[in-house]
């Protein structure tokens, strides 16, 4: 299931505009890779390359490889769709599906790809997924009331029970907590801890105890000024980084040194 | 103040707080004065001849200074303006309002004397004098509307798609463009271009009611492209992004999670875009012209639709001019209704679609 993902020499463009550059990084399956770096170095850029959202835009482009178990993802014959498919994504802002009940919003994967499911096996993929979220409890009563009735914590974790109920095998998450409160936000590092022993999970956060609480490996991002590109500074194991550092910067960064 | 003073509670000089407070007139004071001022303003005008329209306009503008004055003696400027704007804009929506008014009025007056269950039930086959009834014409605005519909509304809603969902680059600005030149075509034009059509296709002297569909799409399709545009580029592109993270294609995503989405206004957009057209008479004059019996096949011969109805009843009165006369003006506030249902009908799916929220 949990996958792999090795980046090679990774440009990424908006339009003209390179908005980072040249990213190598290993991520290992069945762990937690975070990605921290001041705000407008690229992280939300890098973790929507990898799952080939970043192309959705109109004028952003891609060089270098992402490859995930041996397999090229920006390949010649390789299907956007079917990326996404494998490698799940949880956005910063909560976005629920405004027309559909929380009951279809889980299963929004299946149904809107069509895939037929027997009324006892939907059930059980939304109690499954919003257990795994740590939501059943909250809504089991009101699965079909509309998913945009439920408090932003609730919705973040609807999110992510839509994003898990596709069974990807990599999980993106990009500062899925920064809505939420203390306890919401508890128990969504809780919920990653228990995920990773599935899936693969990158996940963009600012909270720096956040990343050292849940992440094996953290990765810096950062930018030398304002319209340059930015770069991966360091990748290395969250102790590491957090208690002995290779590079000036990411201490400085770290410890509240910036600017 | 040099020494700090406390106020003594029975002559508070200024209440405790930060805020100032504000003087105020008593709450139906400025209505009071306005009408005042009314009054005064028509008794002005009864002294030099009483008409309406000089009453109207000395009253309206002596309870304006009144209350100007008043407030601005007791408020003080910026509570005046407020007043004063106020006042003018209510004046304004007042004067907006009196040709609306009027032309109910007039059409309600002239309309109702026919509007009875013969206008509904009997056509004009066979009647040169009273009676008859707007039976065929009904039906055939009807027919003719809901043909136009379903040519204009599949065309103009895949334009809309395409604009907003894919087109980029030049082609699109020239869509728009052209679409934008398209809002503006005179509809007698409209009606030429499908006369033209037909007459090439079909040979000289031909009367179709679906030529007279094709130009109301003529006129229907920009309207039901731009309005449908504008409903789905306010579909939040996270919610694109939400379901393309889901391993969605883009065109499901389009049909399953835009197209839902925006249902309502696009549902209103659409029920505006038949009002718009369903009233218009030029392009059906030219293509479908009018019979007298009941034809509800718009692919044989003429038909008869209530504009154009209404049209000739009123150039071609035969003896009995009044009976004619009357059956115009119903045949107008038939059509009224009509819009206005249709607009009602705008609101209720707007209303009944929209994305619920709540518990
Ligand atoms: N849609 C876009 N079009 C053009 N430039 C963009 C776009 N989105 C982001 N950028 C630019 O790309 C750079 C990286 O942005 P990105 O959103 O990846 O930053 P980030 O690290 O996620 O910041 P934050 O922590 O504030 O979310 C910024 O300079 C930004 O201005
Ligand atoms: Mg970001």
């Amino acid at each position: 299931m949990a996958k792999r993902i090795e980046v090679s020499d990774l440009n990424i463009y908006y339009g003209d505009f390179r908005a980072v550059e040249g990213v190598n990084i290993s991520i290992e399956p069945r762990s937690i890779t975070a990605l921290i770096g001041p705000s407008g170095c690229g992280k939300s850029t890098f973790l929507r390359s990898l799952n080939r959202m970043h192309e959705v835009l109109p004028g952003a482009r891609v060089e270098g490889k992402v490859v995930m178990d041996g397999q090229d993802l920006y390949g010649a014959d390789v299907d956007p769709v079917d990326v996404r498919r494998q490698i799940g994504m949880v956005f910063q802002r909560p976005n629920p599906f405004p027309t559909m009940s929380i009951y279809d919003n889980v299963i929004a994967g299946n149904r809107l790809n069509n895939k037929k499911m027997k009324k006892s096996e939907a059930d059980d993929l939304v109690e499954k997924s919003l257990r795994g979220a740590n939501l059943w409890n909250e809504v089991k009563d009101r699965l079909d009331r509309p998913g945009s009735g439920l408090s932003g914590g609730q919705q973040q974790r609807l999110c992510i029970a839509r994003a898990i109920a596709v069974e990807p095998d990599v999980l993106l998450m990009d500062e899925p907590c920064s809505a939420l409160d203390p306890i919401s936000t508890l128990a969504i590092e809780d919920l990653m801890t228990e995920l990773k022993e599935q899936f693969t999970i990158v996940i963009v956060t600012h909270n720096m105890q956040q990343a050292a609480r849940v992440s094996e490996s953290t990765g810096f991002f950062n930018l030398n000024g304002v319209g340059q590109p930015g770069r991966l500074i360091e990748f290395n194991p969250t102790e590491k980084i957090f208690s002995n550092p290779d590079e000036k910067a990411t201490e400085d960064y770290i410890s509240g040194r910036f600017g | 103040m040099s020494t700090p003073t406390r106020i003594a509670p029975e002559a508070p000089a200024r209440p405790a707080g930060p805020v100032r407070a504000q003087r105020r007139l008593p709450r139906f004071a400025p209505l009071g004065l306005f009408l005042a001022g009314v009054a005064l303003g028509f008794a002005l005008s009864a002294l030099s001849g009483f008409s309406i329209p000089t009453a109207v306009v000395y009253g309206v503008l002596l309870g304006t200074l009144a209350v100007y004055v008043a407030s601005r003696a007791v408020e003080g400027r910026r509570k005046a303006t407020d007043r004063l704007v106020t006042s003018l804009v209510t004046t304004a929506f007042g004067i907006a309002m009196v040709p609306l008014l009027s032309l109910v009025w007039t059409v309600l007056d002239n309309g109702l004397p026919r509007f009875d269950a013969a206008f509904f039930t009997n056509s004009m086959y066979r009647v040169v004098g009273e009676g008859g009834g707007a039976y065929h014409a009904i039906l055939g605005t009807l027919v003719i509307t809901a043909l136009a519909t379903a040519i204009s509304v599949p065309i103009g809603l895949m334009t809309a798609i395409y604009l907003v969902e894919y087109a980029s680059g030049r082609l699109k600005k020239s869509i728009t463009f052209f679409v934008d030149v398209m809002t503006g075509i005179p509809s007698i034009v409209a009606g030429l271009f499908a006369f033209a059509l037909f007459t090439l296709l079909f040979g000289g002297g031909v009367r179709l009611g679906v030529m007279g569909a094709v130009a109301l799409s003529v006129l229907m399709i920009p309207v039901v492209v731009r309005s449908c545009e504008e409903v789905l580029k306010l579909v939040p592109n996270e919610l694109r992004e939400a379901s393309y993270a889901l391993g969605v294609p883009k065109w499901r995503t389009v049909v399953k999670v835009v197209l839902p989405t925006a249902i309502a206004g696009l549902g209103t957009g659409i029920t505006l875009a038949v009002a718009r057209v369903v009233g218009e008479t030029a392009p059906l004059l030219v293509t479908v012209g009018l019979i007298t019996g009941t034809n509800l096949n718009p692919f044989d011969g003429r038909m008869a639709t209530l504009p154009v109805f209404a049209f000739y009843q009123l150039t071609q009165p035969g003896t009995a001019t009044q009976a004619f006369l009357d059956r115009a003006w119903t045949a107008a506030l038939v059509l009224i209704i009509l819009v206005m249902a249709l607009n009602v009908v705008a609101r209720l799916i707007s209303r009944f679609f929209a994305p619920k929220t709540g518990r």
